[in-house]
Parts: C-alpha cells; sequence; structure tokens
C-alpha cells in the first residue's frame, strides 16, 4: 500500500514538471505560427514544423507578443526579415493582386459560361 | 457569332495559363531568398559569448563602418570549411561579428582553438532568436552591413571561393 501511494505520487509529481516544462501555446500563438512558414522545412508551417528554425522562431514570436506586439507587426516584423514568402497568407499588393484577383476571374467566366449553357443568359 | 467568342476567349486563356506554366517551369524549383534592397538592421540584445555580459546592438553596431555578421556553430561542418575565408578577412578594416547559433560553449571554445578565432566579438545565441532577429535561416549564414546599417547581402550557407570575391568587392 505504501510502494502504491509513492508510485502514484511520483507519477503526479512528474506530470506537474511535464506540465510546466511544456508552455502550451494560445489560440493566437497557434493562428500566428500557422501562418508562417518554415523557411527551411518543404511545404510546413512554423505550426508543423519541430526543426530548429521552426522552433526558434516560435520563442521570437512568443518573445514578441509578450513585448506588446500585435499579431499583425509579428508579420511586419518577418516580412522584413524574410519577404513575403515567410507568410502564407499574402496581403493584396501590386505584386499579389494576380494571385488574389485571377480565381474570382475565372469565377465570373465559368459562372458565365454554365449560366449560358443552361439557358439563362439566352433572350 | 457568340460561340465563336467564346472559342476565342478559351483559346487566350489556354494560351495564357500555358505562357504561366511554362515560365514557371523554366524557375529553379529550390527557393534561394532574394535580398531586396536593403534592409535596416534590426535592434537585438545579446549576450558575450565569453562573458556572457549583455550587449545592444547599438553600442556593437554603429553607423561609419562595415560590420560582417557570420553565424557559425561548432557542430556545423560547413562551418568548419568556411572557417580559412574568415581567417582571412581577420586584418581588413571592418569588424567580423560572430554568432554562435545553437551551440555548447566547451565545443565552441575548442572549435576556436582549433581553427582560430577570426571574430572581433562573438555573441551567444543559445535559443537561435537573435539569427531569427537578424533575419538568418541557419548556419552557416553570412550578413554583410554597410555604413548606414543596412544589411545588403546575405550569404546562405558556406562562403566560396564565388561570393568570398563578391564580398571582398563590396568592402573595399
Amino acid at each position: 500500500m505504501k510502494k502504491l501511494s509513492i508510485f502514484l505520487m511520483l507519477i503526479i509529481c512528474l506530470n506537474n514538471t511535464y506540465s510546466f516544462a511544456v508552455d502550451k501555446p494560445t489560440e493566437l500563438e497557434n493562428k500566428i505560427f500557422k501562418n508562417l512558414r518554415c523557411l527551411i522545412c518543404q511545404g510546413q508551417s512554423v505550426y508543423d514544423s519541430q526543426s530548429d528554425f521552426a522552433e526558434s522562431m516560435k520563442i521570437v514570436v512568443r518573445k514578441n507578443l509578450k513585448s506588446g506586439m500585435s499579431e499583425k507587426d509579428i508579420y511586419q516584423f518577418m516580412r522584413n526579415n524574410y519577404g513575403e514568402w515567410v507568410l502564407y497568407d499574402p496581403e493584396i499588393n501590386k505584386g499579389t493582386y494576380l494571385l488574389w484577383g485571377l480565381p474570382f476571374l475565372f469565377f465570373l467566366i465559368g459562372g458565365a459560361i454554365i449560366l449560358r449553357k443552361l439557358g439563362v443568359l439566352k433572350r | 457569332m457568340k460561340n465563336k467568342i467564346f472559342v476565342i476567349i478559351g483559346f487566350t486563356l489556354f494560351i495564357f495559363c500555358f505562357i504561366i506554366f511554362y515560365k514557371g517551369l523554366q524557375k529553379p524549383n529550390i527557393y534561394e531568398p532574394l535580398l531586396e534592397g536593403e534592409i535596416n538592421l534590426p535592434n537585438f540584445t545579446s549576450y558575450d559569448f565569453f562573458s556572457n555580459e549583455k550587449i545592444f546592438s547599438d553600442e556593437l553596431i554603429k553607423e561609419g563602418s562595415y560590420y560582417i555578421i557570420n553565424v557559425w556553430a561548432s557542430w556545423c561542418a560547413p562551418c568548419r570549411s568556411e572557417h580559412n575565408f574568415l581567417m582571412s578577412l581577420k586584418s581588413k578594416n571592418f569588424q567580423l561579428i560572430g554568432v554562435n547559433y545553437k551551440d555548447n560553449k566547451n565545443n565552441a571554445q575548442v572549435f576556436l582553438q582549433e581553427l582560430g578565432n577570426p571574430y572581433s566579438k562573438i555573441l551567444s545565441d543559445k535559443n537561435g532568436t537573435l539569427s531569427i532577429e537578424l533575419g538568418a535561416y541557419g548556419v552557416p549564414e553570412t550578413l554583410i552591413i554597410n555604413k548606414n546599417k543596412k544589411i545588403i547581402k546575405k550569404i546562405i550557407g558556406p562562403i566560396n571561393d564565388q561570393n568570398f570575391s563578391e564580398l571582398l568587392k563590396i568592402i573595399k
């Protein structure tokens, strides 16, 4: 009985230290991690990756959040350092307007074709 | 008549897509970040590798002279190969600052004893945050900072003959 209680105590202690050691990311942190590309990995976000680069990036994001930077500030900071490519969700600007506009254009053209085929647009 | 218009539109769309994809095929698919223009050197605080003193970027890097920041680690094999280039830079008219990336201090010291210490100052970057703040990707990496405190070149990966001569051209 005594052995069992010691064993249980030990497990509880271990669990506690474990929960202290791993800082659970907040929702905002996760949102930012998911929008940052791990630049040295292939097709992974910082959230997905456990590479050295991604782990350091997470620490920097946390540090910046703590120092009062907003989500947008952090994206701007990362863009300054690594270029547009680091963001999964690029902003609309001179270089990306085609990226944002083309799907809508295709949607309209495709819709027109379908409507025409269906005879809705026929007079 | 209307059908013809659709055929023409469809055809031009096809050509458009074809050109885009064809051009995309010609591009190398390994992403290599281009440094667009000059990047302001961000402010940072760090610790001295030897004395563990706190160092502010403003005190370390001042306007009016060139700086080279080299990110290295003792566990990184390419760093070993580029070390000769760094050693030959030692007597030139700029400061070489080392950033010791995620390294064990003893191993790093052995590395420097064995191959020589070309750096005028070494900052320690135990958790890799300093290199992220500097916009580095990993080890080895070399940043060239001009007299206006702007990063004007990044050499990602080890220094070789080609980018070494480029580097010398920049800092004449």
